[in-house]
This record gives structure tokens, sequence and C-alpha cells, in this order.
């Protein structure tokens, strides 16, 4: 389905505490409006972003989801960046078979000084989502909502 | 005397693996028949539907009911045998996750009828007939149960007492169940019995080590080393997401776990524990001085080497899993 009139995505960002985090603080300090499309949860690193977090927002309605990280090399716990960005390429090729666009599920690289960069990678997320309109889930996939609220005690 | 307790096993979509599952307790058969009136089973026994039907409500002590739920008919039977049953019991992955028969949830219920009945080389269907419910013929009017939109697990239509995990559900862990129901010391409803509640690994005595692995490898390139742990080999063994309780039986022979006994305890979703257990056991090498996007080229092509993740990691468990299968279109 393409953009749909007036579709404004809803978008689930995981940001690491001690760099995107920060970035967007210095965003919001600099003025410069950005999308307000993204609720922001703050992680303490993206290596604690589990894969079943992303696919619980998936089914409980958000139309696509960005996990910021520190700059390869800068992670305060060494290699979360760089496990964030192993499970997420894996995922997103699972995503692929099941019928979710890349583009649903991004991530990047953002600082505690790149205020602009934090701004420019939202712009970006939220258009390329606004272009693929909503996604669009079955009463079956709906359905699994009631079970996984039942099952989901821990990771 | 009075009446022996009623037994029923009950196939859905299924392949028969978990009546061959229970064939095999072997002489425990005896004891098993000793205690319950072994009384409905298609894939053994000469019990119909209709003298189902003719039961009064709750006459069937236990129903261990296998298979997923593809058709109207295996949904028609899943109310059935749960009108007719005090205990309701999802027997094995696929009653319990979909396992093999929900790996079609992939792909959308139109696409599998045309692959199957319409665009496929050795079928000659001009006027493009699929099973749909009733057709009709100048003969008269066929029906067929029609496929359900998505393949569902047996909790999704109807109420279950408890799970039994297993492609197919080991016989020793069968006849546990069994005992267990017996001697009338149930635990709490809605537990997976018949099964131990770690993972795989715990159960496997090969020697493991720190788990970084430089590239995966397929049972068909190598002869893995018998001793030590598969994943540190390479191989996309999944013990470390499955709950245990099958003794390990495959990776004793060599071969990497595939997951049959489904997500371990307070996990939802099996594929999203492998990819976060692999996801950082991985090893790209050294990464310093390269770009950002020289990093995640290097990711990309170390997972270009397995083609179908989604395959690999919900084969037994896709209709219980986080999205239970393709998204819309
Ligand atoms: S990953 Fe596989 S081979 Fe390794 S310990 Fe676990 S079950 Fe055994
Ligand atoms: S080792 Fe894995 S695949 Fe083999 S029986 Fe056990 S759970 Fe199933
Ligand atoms: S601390 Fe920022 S990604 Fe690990």
């Amino acid at each position: 389905m393409t953009s749909e009139k007036g579709f404004e995505p809803k978008i689930i960002g995981f940001l690491c505490n001690w760099c995107s985090y920060a970035g967007a603080d210095k965003a919001g300090g600099m003025q410069v409006p950005y999308p307000p499309n993204v609720q922001v949860i703050r992680v303490m690193c993206s290596g604690r972003v589990d894969p079943q977090f992303i696919l619980s927002a998936l089914v409980k309605g958000a139309d696509g989801v960005i996990i910021l990280a520190c700059h390869p090399g800068d992670c305060h716990y060494k290699e979360g960046n760089c496990r964030a960005l192993q499970r997420h390429s894996m995922l997103n090729l699972m995503l692929e078979q099941l019928g979710v666009e890349k583009e649903r599920c991004r991530l990047d690289y953002v600082s505690a000084g790149e205020g602009e960069k934090f701004n420019r990678v939202i712009a970006e997320m939220v258009q390329s989502v606004r272009m693929l309109g909503p996604l669009l889930l079955t009463p079956e996939n709906r359905a699994q909502v009631i079970c996984l609220d039942e099952q989901f005690t821990e990771c | 005397m009075t009446e022996k307790p009623k037994l029923a096993v009950y196939w859905a979509a299924s392949c028969g693996g978990c009546e061959i599952a229970v064939a095999n307790l072997h002489e425990k058969i005896l004891d098993l028949d000793a205690a319950l009136d072994f009384m409905f089973c298609p894939c053994l026994l000469d019990t119909k539907k209709k003298d189902i039907e003719a039961l009064p409500d709750k006459a069937i002590a236990v129903t261990l009911f296998n298979g997923a739920l593809r058709t109207e008919e295996n949904v028609e039977m899943a109310n059935l045998l749960r009108r007719k049953s005090q205990l309701l019991i999802a027997f094995g992955s696929c009653a319990k996750g979909g396992c093999i028969p929900a790996l079609a949830n992939l792909s959308t219920k139109e696409d599998l009828l045309s692959s199957v009945y319409i665009d496929n080389f050795s079928v000659d269907n001009p006027s493009g007939i699929t099973p749909s419910g009733t057709t009709s013929f100048p003969e008269g009017d066929i029906h067929l149960p029609a496929l359900l939109e998505r393949v569902k697990h047996l909790v999704q239509e109807v109420d279950v007492d408890y799970y039994i995990p297993g492609c197919p559900p080991e016989s020793h862990q069968i006849w546990n169940v069994i005992e267990v129901i017996l001697s009338g010391d149930l635990p709490p409803k809605g537990s997976t019995i018949g099964c131990g509640n770690l993972t795989v690994c715990d159960d496997c005595d090969r020697t493991k080590e720190e788990k970084r692995i430089t590239a995966f490898r397929r049972n068909y390139e190598f002869y893995p080393e018998p001793k030590v742990c598969l994943l540190e080999q390479g191989m996309l063994c999944m013990g470390i997401a499955t709950r245990n309780g099958c003794g390990a039986p495959c990776t004793k022979a060599n071969m990497p776990c595939t997951g049959c006994y489904g997500a371990p305890e307070g996990v939802s979703d099996q594929g999203a524990k492998m990819v976060a257990a692999l996801g950082s056991i991985m090893d790209i090498g050294d990464t310093t001085g390269l770009s950002e996007s020289e990093i995640a080229g290097r990711v990309d092509s170390f997972l270009a080497t397995i083609p179908d993740y989604a395959g690999q990691f919900y084969k037994y468990t896709l209709a219980s899993s986080t999205l239970g299968g393709r998204v819309g279109r």
C-alpha cells in the first residue's frame, strides 16, 4: 500500500542513554523541529534491545521501529552496539519473510553531539514509513497480542 | 467394576508422528490399556466421529489432541473434543505452536492455493478450481472443509488444559504425563508438561566454552566434532532457545537441535530468542578503521549463508510466535 492521505506513522524509538538519547536532547535544545511521530524509549545500551521488543512493538501497533546506537567503537559496554547491529540485520531478514519491509526497522548511529543528525535520521525514518503506509496487521496477527500478554514474562 | 477413564488421541493437521510416539510406548502400552480405556484414535482404532458425538459431554477423561488447525474440519473436531473431554491436552508441537503446518503462515492463503492447485507444472486445472467449501459440478455439489485464512494452534480456538511439547513428544515423556494424570496430582492449568523448565543445552553433554563463531556452517558442509558444542562449531543449533525434556537425542547423534520442544519457560518467541542469542556470538573480525557501511556489509555477508531464517527459527512455533505469520498486504 502506498502513502495514505494524512497518514502519520507511529514509530517506536529505542535510544541509547549514552549517545542518541543525549543527541535527542541536543536536538531539542537547538529548537529545530522534528516530526513528533517517534515515541522514545530510553535503554542503557542498544545491546539491551531484545528482538522480542521490536516484534512486540510491531504487533501492538507501531508502524516502524528505530534503534539509535553509539557509533562503532564508542559503545560504553564495548560491543553492545555491534550485537545490536548483528541482531537487527538478522531480524530484518526474518521480518522480510513475514512481510514487514526493512524500512520499518532501522538501526543508525547518533552520538551525544549529533543533534542535527538525530533530526535528519528521524525525519528520514518518518518519511520512509509514511511512504510505505500503515503496517497492516491481519486479524490473526492482532489476535496474537492476547497470547503475548499472557505469556510474556521475560526475554 | 467401575469403568476405566476414557482416553482419546486425535489428529488434526499433523503427520501421524505423534501417534507413532504413542505406539512407541512399546510394552507400556499394555499398562496404558490396563489403566485407561483407549477408545478413540483415527490412526489406530475404528471409532468414528459419530461415536464421539453420541457420548455425553465430558465423557472422555483425557484427549491428547495433536495437529494444528488448518481446515474447518480441524476446528469442528477441536470443539467437539473440547466438549466431550474433561482434560484437553495440546499434544505435540503442531497443537502447541503450529509446527510445520504453520510454516504456511509465511505465505497468504491465496498464494498457497495458487501454487498447489493452479500455478504448478504437474497440475492441469483450466477452470482454476481450488478447494473452498462448496464447489458445484454438473453432477452436484461437493463439499470439502475450507482452509482457514491462517493455521492456528489449538488454544486459539478452544480452551486448553495442558501442553505437551515435542515433534513428536518423546515416548518416555508421554508415559510420565500418563502417570501424572493417573496419580490425579495435576499441575496448574495451562502448564507445559512432559518436559523440563530449562533449555536443551542443559541436557546436552557436549563441552561448552566461549561461544564466538566466525561463520555459520550447515549440516552438509562438514562432519562436526562429536564432543564440542555444535553452536560453537558454527551450526545453528537451537538448543539455547529450546525447552528441555527430550534428553537431547539430536545433539547426541551429531545433529543440531532444530528446536522441536519450542521456546523455554518464560520466553514467548523462539525466533526472537535465537536472533538475540546468535547476534551476540557472531564474530565478524576486527572492524577498526572500517566505515559504518563496511561493517554493515560484513554482517550482511556473514548472514547471507543461511537462506531461510524464519523457516529455521520458527519451524515449530510460527503460529504461536509474536506475529503468528505474515502481516497483511
Ligand atoms: S547449543 Fe546445541 S550443541 Fe551446544 S550445548 Fe546447546 S544443545 Fe548442545
Ligand atoms: S534435541 Fe531439539 S530437535 Fe532434537 S528432540 Fe530435542 S528439542 Fe527436538
Ligand atoms: S552504550 Fe550506546 S550503544 Fe552501547
